[in-house]
């Protein structure tokens, strides 16, 4: 039956809590930014209890002076309490560039769910807003100031309609790529209409860049009001407003140059909080944060392996051209988690070995580390690769880049992620070739076209000049290949190489590595969750459980005869074992999940999912020869099952059988 | 030059249990306008029966129009030729509210676990989804979620949790208790354990096939892996190009294919006994099929002609016709 799973984590707080509060929280900036505005609105709501002055009262012993005891922060040229007046009408300076905000951002946010969820309407609303961002702003703000006087809650709305066509632009992607969503074709199955998957589906996933714009469109509708007060369309003079007072104080930039400094302060300080609430909004969750560890670990880490590799004993026997031996190797999480842990094995020049298991068993971590190539924040933390006798867990950067690429080449699951969208094929093959051949322009173009014709590809000339986007996922490996082989390397690591690939391609890049081995004498660690793809292609294989090789040894031994309970259990799990005849009523299942790093027991790390596990499977468990052939198991029982000839249990079959009760009706 | 003709063979069967689905002559062109009926047919002339309780599997390489016939079939893709009947209704150009009322007994599950679900909504909001459109108060759609998620293998508590706190296989899980959540008669599973491990996809694979033999449900299994598909399927139909090469049950089609690209398609899926192995991949590379790489499109005739060992003038001028070969029914005129 199946399993049940608890999820791990706890659950989290609302998606909304989630979008905004935490991160103006974290950032100070935009925490300053927000405490400012809340109290300039909260002082400019209770103004009338707490002003020193009416905004109207004028004191004409103060007319233009500066700062004083009596006017904090002077008075105008009717002797009104500048304090007074700024704090007064912050809420209806505010609400006028809301005004912009909520018709621009709001504009803008409609047209692009609309565009996003009908191709047609995209098309009209695309044509639409390219002529209304060719349009001149500032002359229609103007036009409109000539017909109607300056109505400033008009023109607000006027300028967030312009605003709106870029905030269409702005959101129309992000729009598109959450409407191409498969929850969205879900929820379409269910009946829900367009208008409910926009609302439901797609704004959800806008806010965020709704808020940012937002906050950032405001910064502009107060410098706009701001800049149209200065050249003299401020608001109408009686009631106070920062344009107002900008207007009036630049009629006195002269006399009275002070006049001017409370109102652009305050401005300028409003306009500075809305940008950082914006920054402090947009900004990715994990750009605060870094995750990286610091250099001094890193540097400790590195010292660490080099004084094990020192201290190891030397290899016995000169090794072989193209002789990798990889030995107790451990990679882990700088000051942390251990990923990979003692992992063993050989690839001998001209053979082909296998890295099986379930995604999140270090099959990745292991091969990339053989270039040098683990992510930031991860190291080799022991053990040696021995590459031609030489270790290059110890190898510093500048020795592993004059391996990289020339001895040792990778090819990874996604082939696009090779190659620069930005260049042609041939152009990338043919830089390839001149860097790491040190050959001339005519040579490496040449070569370049024999390395495509090699790989299979049959119309080289025509590849040669498309971009990595013309081209097909099956041609964009064999050009990733290409490239792989453009520095002639002795061992190729290749990460899942077919798995995003058709099954009919998969057989023909199988066939080709298979020739470049049998050729050249290339050898290769292939990476592969796929047994089939082992059975095909790997003289050898490992496989990997929780960090750990579990079993490894020759391929026909391992696939036929499997001695580990998680071989056994992959194998009794797929479905490629069998044939339409032999196909069982339900496939074998291995209950609960790989587990994470943190949480490996000290025991044989299968034990929670393990069939025949018992007491004895609660020590740490040795990798030792299984006895067929050079076999080697990483299992206590092992040698018990095989004598009982025990196999992996599959699951079994629900008693009752609504199809027979159909078969019965339809008799 | 339907498979109806082949299907005839099985008349008994065909006349008491009236069709599921019944998707006749499809075709679908992508873009609008003046565009869609000049683009090549994504989709070109398709036929072929689901009959309650059964499953049929629909195989093909990437690009083959699999895809395509789901989303018609759902609704989700524009119809150019053709019609799709559900239940013995036409539903080829039904509208939103029509759809609405199918939407319990038509559903689906997506191949991608990640984004089949909508993150930022509970798992409880996503499944009660359905149910809500169809006016079902809320404290019951819960209950009902609740109790769909324990048959699906997960803990009740999981309704208040959000995706990003599941696995891949669990999410996929949650996407088959979304699909059944609303008693459903017709499930299309699109790629729906391709982006699994071994383990999770035989877990899910089993689910499907427990809650088939529970609900005598019918599903149509889209799947790019022959062996996956005939795991699950009691019909096998091979798309290519758009068309419809070789249909049949799926231990003919799997074990005596008689279409040159099932041939192939047979032979390049690998399994995992070495010796076997070697055997199938010489009988792959004796095929002498061409590589798709070298193949620009082909404009009549037999659509799989340019990468055929066997093809003469006749299959480059003339599109051979879908007629019964033994069990099945063969696209070929040499087969
Ligand atoms: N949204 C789309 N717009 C235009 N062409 C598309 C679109 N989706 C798929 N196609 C094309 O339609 C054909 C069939 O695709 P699809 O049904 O996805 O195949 P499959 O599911 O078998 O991989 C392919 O040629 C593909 O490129
Ligand atoms: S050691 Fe024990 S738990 Fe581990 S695989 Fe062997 S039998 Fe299972
Ligand atoms: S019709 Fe001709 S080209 Fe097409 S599959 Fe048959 S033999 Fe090959
Ligand atoms: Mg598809």
């Amino acid at each position: 039956m199946i399993p049940s799973i608890t999820p791990t984590a706890t659950p989290r707080k609302t998606a909304l809590a989630k979008f905004s509060g935490h991160r103006l929280l974290t950032s100070p900036g935009g925490l300053a930014g927000a405490v400012w505005l809340a109290a300039l609105v909260a002082a400019s709501l209770t103004a009338p209890w707490w002003l020193p002055y009416k905004t109207e009262d004028q004191d004409f012993t103060a007319v233009l002076s500066g700062p004083s005891a009596a006017h904090w922060l002077g008075a105008d040229e009717l002797g009104r309490d500048l304090l007074s007046r700024i704090f007064a009408s912050a809420a209806g300076t505010l609400g006028t560039s809301l005004i912009t905000v909520i018709v621009g951002v709001g504009l803008g946010t409609i047209l692009a769910m609309t565009a996003a969820a009908s191709d047609r309407a995209e098309g009209i609303i695309s044509r639409v807003t390219e002529i209304m961002m060719s349009l001149p702003g500032t002359v229609i703000i103007l036009a409109v100031i000539g017909a109607v006087g300056t109505n400033i809650p008009l023109i607000m709305a006027i300028l967030g309609i312009l605003i709106s066509a870029g905030i269409y632009r702005v959101m129309l992607g992000q729009a598109k790529s959450l409407q191409s969503q498969l929850y969205v074709d879900a929820a379409k199955v269910d009946g829900v209409g367009t208008l409910g998957i926009s609302v439901r589906h797609v704004l959800p996933g806008l806010m965020n860049t709704v808020v940012v714009q937002s906050a950032l469109i405001f910064a502009v509708g107060m410098l706009i009001q701001a800049g149209l007060a200065f050249i003299g369309f401020g608001p109408p003079i009686p009631q106070p407003s920062w344009g107002g007072m900008i207007q009036s104080a630049s009629q006195h930039v002269y006399d009275a140059p002070w006049l001017m400094v409370p109102s652009g302060a305050v401005l300028a300080l409003t306009v500075l909080s809305a940008n950082a609430i914006g920054n402090a909004l947009g900004k990715s969750p994990n750009a605060a944060a870094s995750h990286l560890p610091s250099a001094a670990i890193r540097r400790k880490r590195a010292a660490d392996a080099a004084a094990a590799a020192a201290a190891a004993p030397a290899v016995e026997n000169a090794p072989a051209a193209g002789q990798l031996s990889v030995r107790g190797l451990s990679v882990g999480v700088d000051g942390g988690t251990p990923l990979v842990t003692d992992v063993t094995f050989d690839v001998a020049p001209g053979t082909v070995l296998g890295l099986v298991g379930e995604s999140g068993c270090g099959k990745t971590m292991t091969a990339v580390s053989l270039l040098g190539l683990l992510p930031s924040g991860v190291s080799v933390t022991g053990g040696q690769i021995l590459w031609n006798g030489k270790n290059l867990a110890s190898a510093t950067e500048k020795d592993l880049e004059g391996i990289r690429g020339r001895d040792i080449a990778l090819i990874s699951q996604e082939p696009m992620r090779a190659l620069d969208p930005m260049f042609t094929v041939g152009y990338q093959l043919t830089a390839a070739i001149r860097r790491l051949r040190k050959a001339g322009k005519a040579e490496a173009r040449a070569a370049a076209l024999s390395l495509l014709e090699k790989v299979g590809i049959v119309d080289a000339q025509r590849i040669l000049k498309s971009y990595p986007h013309q081209i097909s996922g099956g041609m964009a490996q064999r050009v990733a290949i290409a490239l792989a082989l453009s520095g002639k390397p002795r061992l190729l690591v290749a990460d899942e190489p077919t798995t995003a690939l058709d099954v009919t391609v998969q057989a023909e890049i199988l066939s080709l590595l298979r020739s470049l081995v049998k050729d050249t004498g290339m050898s290769v660690v292939m990476v592969t969750h796929d047994l089939g793809v082992v059975a095909d292609i790997c003289d050898n294989v490992a496989v990997m459980y929780a960090g750990q090789v579990v079993e490894g040894g020759r391929t026909a031994s391992i696939l036929d005869n499997p001695r580990h309970p998680y071989t056994l259990a992959l194998l009794a799990a797929d479905p490629h074992a069998n044939t339409a005849h032999d196909m069982p009523e339900r496939l074998a299942t291995i209950k609960g999940q790989v587990p994470q790093p943190k949480d490996w027991p000290a025991g044989c790390r299968f034990a929670a999912r393990c069939q025949f596990a018992g007491s004895a499977c609660a020590v740490p468990v040795p990798l030792l020869p299984s006895g067929s052939e050079d076999g080697e198991v990483r299992c206590v029982k092992a040698d018990e099952l095989a004598v009982e000839g025990l196999g992996w249990l599959a699951t079994e079959v629900p008693t009752h059988r609504v199809l027979e009760i159909v078969e019965k009706d339809m008799a | 030059m339907s498979i109806d003709t082949v299907e005839l063979e099985d008349a008994e069967a065909a006349l008491s249990a009236p069709a599921m689905l019944e998707v006749k002559d499809l075709v679908v062109r992508y873009g609008h306008g003046r565009k869609a009926a000049s683009a090549p047919a994504a989709v070109d002339g398709v036929n072929f029966t689901i009959r309650p309780g059964e499953t049929v599997g629909l195989v093909g390489e990437s690009g083959s129009g699999k895809s395509t016939i789901g989303k018609a079939i759902l609704g989700l893709q524009k119809v150019s030729g053709g019609s799709v009947s559900f239940q013995g209704s036409d539903i080829t150009h039904a509208n939103s509210s029509r759809r609405q009322e199918l939407g319990g007994e038509l559903r689906a599950v997506f191949q991608d676990p990640n984004s089949s679900l909508n993150p930022r909504k509970t798992i409880g909001a996503s499944l009660a989804e359905p149910l809500r459109v169809r006016g079902v108060a809320a404290a019951e759609a819960r209950s009902r979620a609740e109790d769909m998620l324990e048959r699906v293998g997960l803990p009740r508590e999981a309704v208040d949790r959000y995706p990003s706190q599941f696995s891949g296989g669990q999410r996929q899980r949650i996407s088959v208790a979304r699909a059944l959540i609303c008693e459903p008669k017709l499930v299309v599973c699109d790629e729906a354990v391709s982006a699994l491990d071994l383990s999770t996809q035989a877990q899910v694979l089993n689910l499907l096939a427990d809650l088939r033999d529970e609900r005598g449900l019918s599903y149509l299994f889209i799947a790019h892996d022959i062996s996956v598909v005939q795991f699950l399927a009691q019909r096998v139909v091979v798309l290519y190009r758009g068309q419809i090469m070789e249909t049949g049950p799926a231990a003919a089609v799997t074990e005596s294919p008689k279409h040159p690209f099932t041939q192939a398609l047979v032979a390049a899926s690998p399994v995992p006994r070495p010796a076997e192995q070697a055997e199938r991949r010489k009988l792959r590379e004796s095929l002498g099929v061409r590589t798709a790489a070298a193949v620009a499109a082909s404009a009549g005739g037999c659509p799989f002609s340019q990468r055929c060992p066997l093809a003469t003038d006749l299959c480059t001028t003339e599109r051979p016709a879908l007629r019964s070969v033994g069990q099945s029914g063969v696209a070929c005129h040499y087969a």
